[in-house]
């Protein structure tokens, strides 16, 4: 995919350009100024967690919340453990997220087509976006995991973790099918009509011309599903598989203490914090991208 | 600089008033425990609710520990037995209220709202640490249950199942006993409710169930019609799984139910209880490793 183009300055830079006095003196303001703020803003920061904290360390349960939820004996011995269970949440995500891109891509294509002779296929992908994506998902995965294997047809995964990510497939496809709809249908008409105008197929408009733009459009809410997805590889734990937050509710269950499911959120944070970010920034540079065109 | 101290000032109201709202609370009389020697009236300070004995459980209740998932009926190996110590400690059967208590949430810190909760829940000096335990009222051993058609069915030793697909219940003890006695080469299936891992079996998703042997005979004789019990296997090499009942730590009630269960194992109800609601286990082969 075809990021931003590199920005080249309109004009060649002009060496004998110097800021003014004022010019500078502006610069210097604003400085001191960035500079002020950023050390409010941490000093409150700082202050508002000081206070939380001392409140939370004065409270009189505090002494046994910490043994039952900070215990770093427990954290240590589940630690291991819960990463290994992770890796499987890590591997049913990353399988589920190219399935459902292509599926999400299938129903938003069929859903944005006019012509009347696909008028039963758009019905059908009309109302299966609307019956996954009323059905919870974790219905979704008790009747794919449960229900699949009792119709005892020839060739049906048994492996409860492939039923799971075919659950989680299902699902999100109408999630996503939904988002990527909503970014075909920002592309202005004109941008099609141009391409068309130019020799383009049609074929070749939609790779070339509506889908990157489409995409580009719609990215943060598609990163949001992704995260989401991730936090919902949990719920295949109740067709059986070992994965993060199964493992901590075992060790928890076992030894009536929550700090496994600590360790457990943990893991999930650590993954998709980084993701929040990076679609926090694809956002703003997207706006930027936006407003560099018009507010001028 | 008045936005900026607006918004200081903003902040700083907001933090007292979620100091306010978090104030601590009272603490209630029941977490000074009498050190005086308990006193074991229906009126004890020890109480939940004065006059009135809270028994707490999950649900879904299984059988063959309750009857119909309707602990009140008196029903059910622990049901019977909460009547029972209910009666040693002069409440009357009106005056037995149950609630439902998730397990996970049994071993939460905080108030509870119950005086003990029945719930098959094995003692472990590990857990003995966040709640209080009562002595035991039942030894239970883990059991396995296959379909009669199943490759496993014939096995004489753990060994033999080591190549099974296992399936055990969440928060049981039998995942640990899978682990240290079975040790299966692959990972066992863990299943929220005895019914997700009854369809499972059925399904041919996992190859034998691993719980304890009551529900291993109830399984055999009240869900499956095809099902075979492999055997039974003590865990954690020698020390004999116990139930106990659960009460929140400290609590100062703790003294009289275990007067009231040691005086129930005295006058031989306890014993009468078991053979009445549990099957004898005389039967099931002994599997060794």
């Amino acid at each position: 995919m075809k990021t931003a183009a590199r920005h080249q300055p309109a004009t060649p830079p002009n060496d004998t350009y110097r800021p003014s006095e004022r010019e500078q003196e502006r610069e210097r303001f604003r400085r001191s100024r960035k500079r002020r703020h950023t050390w409010i803003a941490a000093l409150c920061t700082l202050l508002c967690l000081g206070v939380m904290a001392a409140a939370a360390v004065a409270s009189p349960g505090w002494e046994r919340v910490r043994r039952l939820f900070l215990d770093g004996a427990e954290f240590r011995d589940a630690f291991p453990e819960l990463l290994r269970a992770f890796w499987l949440n890590i591997q049913m995500f990353l399988i589920a997220e190219v399935l459902i891109l292509v599926l999400g891509l299938l129903i938003a294509l069929v859903r944005v087509t006019r012509a009347p002779g696909l008028a039963p296929l758009r019905l059908a992908a009309t109302v299966y976006v609307d019956v996954f994506r009323g059905v919870p998902t974790l219905l979704l995965v008790f009747l794919v995991g449960f229900g699949l294997p009792a119709l005892r047809l020839q060739g049906t995964p048994s492996q409860p973790w492939v039923l799971g990510v075919i659950a989680l497939v299902l699902s999100y496809s109408a999630y996503v099918g939904e988002v990527l709809r909503a970014g075909l249908n920002s592309v202005h008409p004109a941008q099609r009509n141009a391409a068309r105008a130019l020799g383009l197929g049609e074929r070749q408009t939609l790779r070339h011309v509506v889908l990157p733009q489409a995409v580009r459009n719609v990215l943060p809410p598609l990163l949001n599903d992704f995260i989401a997805l991730q936090k919902d590889t949990a719920l295949v734990a109740v067709l059986g598989p070992l994965e993060a937050l199964r493992a901590a509710q075992i060790k928890a269950d076992y030894d009536f203490n929550y700090t496994p499911y600590l360790g457990a959120a943990l893991l999930f944070i650590a993954v998709t914090i980084p993701l929040t970010r990076f679609a926090d920034r694809l956002q703003r540079r997207a706006a930027r991208r936006t407003w560099a065109e018009t507010g001028r | 600089m008045l936005r900026t101290r607006t918004t200081l000032a903003a902040s700083a109201v907001a933090v007292l008033l979620t100091a306010a709202a978090c104030a601590p609370q009272p603490e209630s009389p029941a977490g000074a425990a009498g050190s005086a020697g308990p006193t074991c009236t229906t009126g004890s300070p020890g109480l939940h609710k004065s006059g009135q004995l809270t028994v707490a459980t999950d649900s879904p209740a299984y059988a063959p520990w309750f009857d119909s998932n309707t602990p009140s009926n008196g029903k059910g190996f622990e049901s019977a037995v909460a009547y029972a110590v209910a009666g040693k400690l002069g409440f009357g059967r009106d005056q037995v209220k149950w609630v439902v208590e998730p397990f996970a949430h049994s071993y939460a810190p905080g108030a509870k709202n119950f005086d003990f909760d029945i719930n098959q829940i094995s003692i472990t000096p590990q857990r003995a640490k966040a709640v209080d335990f009562s002595t035991s009222y039942y030894t239970a051993d883990q059991a396995i249950l296959t379909l009669d058609n199943s490759g496993f069915a014939k096995a004489t030793s753990l060994a033999e199942l080591k190549d099974a697909r296992i399936g055990v219940q969440v928060a049981t003890t039998s995942f640990q006993a899978v682990r240290d006695q079975l040790k299966p080469s692959r990972q066992p299936s863990v299943f929220n409710t005895t019914n997700d891992e009854v369809n499972a079996l059925k399904n041919g998703q996992i190859d034998a169930i691993v719980t304890d042997l009551p529900t291993v005979f109830y399984l055999a004789g009240s869900e499956l019609d095809n099902a075979k019990i492999v055997g039974q296997f003590g865990y954690a090499g020698g020390t004999p799984e116990q139930f106990g009942l659960l009460l929140p730590k400290g609590s100062g009630y703790t003294p009289c139910v275990n007067q009231a269960l040691s005086a129930l194992k005295a006058d031989g109800t306890l014993a009468k209880l078991t053979s009445q609601w549990l099957s004898a286990s005389a039967n099931v082969p002994e599997l060794k490793p």
